[in-house]
């Protein structure tokens, strides 16, 4: 099949479409809105159901509703409306159901601003909402990828009956790359027997989060935390690049992965033993090869378009072993390579001090620089 | 006696299980829960039917009706019951909320369903009051009644004035049959199933958004006995919350009903 140069957002939509997505419940919100319009053409010109929503609220609650039905079903946001979703998240996952979320993440926090951002981190793999579940979180670094992993998403959200996130940034939303869209996959046409309005199903069908005994709350919940180990052991993602002779790290996942790759090279081609960990799964996260690099390697370099969000989670892996630094931009800024290669510098000619707190180091640099506006 | 003077004239509804109820005694979600299975069980549509069960007093809803349900966030029921239809159009979807849930927590996405002219039916239970949570004012609180959350009388200058859902609806063009009923005494009943049958039906023809209000009493948090309990009903809540028929699209008026 030929390439096709789409937009982030469109194509996601139409990798969608392809993948089998029966309904689509969605509110307009930049960086996100092409998703949304792309599919209210294209969902009904193939007579599948599309609902612009009165609110995020609404939309996540129809994909609770579709998501009942065990048939293919999906929203998009920007990161104020997924603050909003994290309530039918919450509720979604308490209903063991499958369903997959767009993120198109952008600067915050409040209303922000509409450009790229990855402070979105902490809310959708740390969990926004209330209680005790999981998504699982996919983060692409290019259009291709993001196609690839929305075929994906629907797949492991059936597999594991929970939601996946898709999460890009503003960045991955907004550009054009050339992409090849997969085959359309054939459209689940009834529910499966678990779900209601099966023609399949023994005895009636009751789907509900509420557990109004506590020991029954908890055996669900240790259920579900089961279940969450066996995503662990089997569906970990990430890609790595110089890693076999590497003796500084860069772990850094999507856009800020990806202009991570050209400041390590830039820093390969000077001679320096340098690689990059880019994680697909944030959610599982490639800890077990975090843990097993923290062995070998003479430090890390965390690389986010947020304020050291995923760095937290090195942190913890790592266990001050080696020096985790950390170079961030944060409220819609994005780094260039440049401003990584000079932070990869810092960390190979660093004092080495595992105790440091690399985020302190980075903040205090960055009242220097980028200021306070005060 | 013999086997022939022997006739049933009142059983359990096949759309109800046999579960006991955990509803307080005198409470009419019974009676409404009765109405939705006969009515139901006369279409012949219990088996194509899903249910979506609010948060409130029915949150259990889904124990008492027998064929598939789901139980909404608060307020969200429509929303989610949007979802399901959408998905799967041929099934008839009801929502079932209370006050709280429809006209309070959930007002965006009523409003929003009917709008779109849902091919949803709701049943909405207003009895003036949170009945899950113990009594606290509602948006359908009486300019002056007390509850656990306005002790001394709603004081409309600073808590506002009752919301009339049904006229609020009726103004949409979405919603094709909007009706109120009351189910304090034996009349207000039969009327409310005949609308109750009229929404179903509005849905099965695919006519539009429909809603029932079915102004229900409240006994335990009113502190009042079942009997007077209906009698406050018709002496406070009838004149703020008249029944009767809000809209009724020119499809549904000449809509025919078959059967009962």
């Amino acid at each position: 099949m030929a390439l096709e140069l789409i937009k982030g957002n469109t194509a996601v939509a139409e990798a969608a479409m392809r993948a089998g997505l029966v309904s689509y419940f969605g509110y307009p919100i930049t960086p996100q809105t092409e998703l949304l319009e792309h599919l209210s053409a294209r969902m009904p010109e193939l007579g599948r159901a599309f609902v612009q929503a009165e609110s995020e609220l609404g939309a996540i609650n129809m994909v609770y509703g579709a998501a009942c039905t065990g048939m293919r079903t999906m929203t998009s946001s920007s990161s104020p409306g997924v603050s909003l979703m994290q309530e039918g998240i919450s509720y979604i996952s308490g209903t063991e159901l499958p369903a997959v979320i767009v993120d198109v993440v952008r600067g915050g926090p409040g209303l922000g601003n509409i450009a790229p951002s990855q402070a979105d981190y902490t809310q959708i793999v740390h969990g926004g909402g209330h209680g005790e579940y999981h998504l699982i979180v996919l983060a692409p670094a290019s259009v291709q990828e993001a196609v690839d992993l929305t075929g994906l998403a629907f797949d492991l959200a059936e597999k594991y009956r929970m939601v996946v996130c898709l999460l890009l940034d503003g960045f991955l939303g907004q550009m054009m790359e050339p992409v090849e869209l997969p085959n359309f996959q054939p459209l689940r046409t009834t529910p499966p027997a678990w779900a209601v309005g099966s023609p399949d199903s023994k005895e009636r069908v009751v789907l509900t989060s509420i557990n109004i005994d506590p020991p029954k709350q908890e055996q669900f919940n240790v259920k579900m935390m089961t279940r969450w180990q066996e995503v662990e052991k089997n569906e970990v993602r990430y890609k790595g690049y110089y890693l076999e002779d590497a003796e500084y790290v860069v772990v850094g996942y999507g856009t800020a992965g990806r202009i991570a790759l050209t400041a390590v090279r830039a820093a390969r081609e000077q001679g320096h033993k340098i690689g990059l960990l880019r994680p697909i799964t944030l959610a599982p996260f490639p800890a077990k090869l975090i843990d097993e690099l923290a062995d070998r390697v003479k430090g890390f370099l965390v690389v986010e378009m947020s304020n050291g969000q995923m760095l937290d989670d090195v942190v913890s892996i790592t266990a001050r072993r080696v020096p985790v630094e950390f170079y961030g931009r944060m409220g819609g800024m994005v780094p260039y390579p440049d401003e990584i290669a000079n932070a990869i510098t810092e960390l190979v000619n660093g004092d080495h001090d595992v105790n440091a707190d690399g985020r302190a180091k980075w903040l205090a640099k960055m009242r220097e620089t980028v200021g306070t506006g005060e | 006696m013999t086997e022939a003077d022997v006739k049933v004239v009142y059983q359990r509804p096949l759309g109800l299980t046999d579960r006991v109820t955990h509803y307080c005694p005198g409470c009419t979600h019974g009676v409404a829960h009765r109405l939705i299975a006969e009515v139901l069980e006369e279409m012949g549509e219990l088996k194509n039917t899903i249910g979506v069960a609010p948060v409130g007093c029915a949150v259990f809803a889904y124990n008492y009706f027998d064929f598939d349900f789901v139980e909404a966030a608060h307020g969200r029921a429509p929303a989610m019951a949007t979802g399901i239809k959408r998905t799967l159009p041929h099934k008839t979807i009801f929502t079932y909320q209370g006050d709280g849930d429809l006209a309070s927590m959930g007002m965006g996405e009523i409003i929003a369903a009917a709008a779109r002219g849902e091919q949803i039916t709701v049943i909405f239970i207003n009895n003036t009051n949170y009945g899950m949570t113990g009594g606290q004012m509602a948006p359908t609180t009486l300019p002056g009644q007390k509850t656990s959350s306005s002790p001394l009388g709603r004081d409309v200058e600073t808590q506002g004035y009752p919301i009339r859902t049904a006229e609020l609806l009726a103004t949409l063009d979405g919603a094709a049959f909007v009706a109120r009923r009351s189910l304090h005494d034996a009349r207000g009943i039969r009327m409310a199933k005949r609308a109750i049958r009229t929404a179903f039906e509005v849905q099965k023809q695919g006519l539009g958004f429909s809603m029932v209000e079915l102004l229900s009493i409240c006994p335990t948090n009113w502190g009042l006995s079942t009997t007077n309990a209906r009698k406050w009903l018709a002496e406070h809540m009838l004149p703020y919350y008249p029944v009767g028929d809000f809209k009724v699209s020119t499809a549904v008026s000449e809509m025919k009903i078959g059967g009962n």
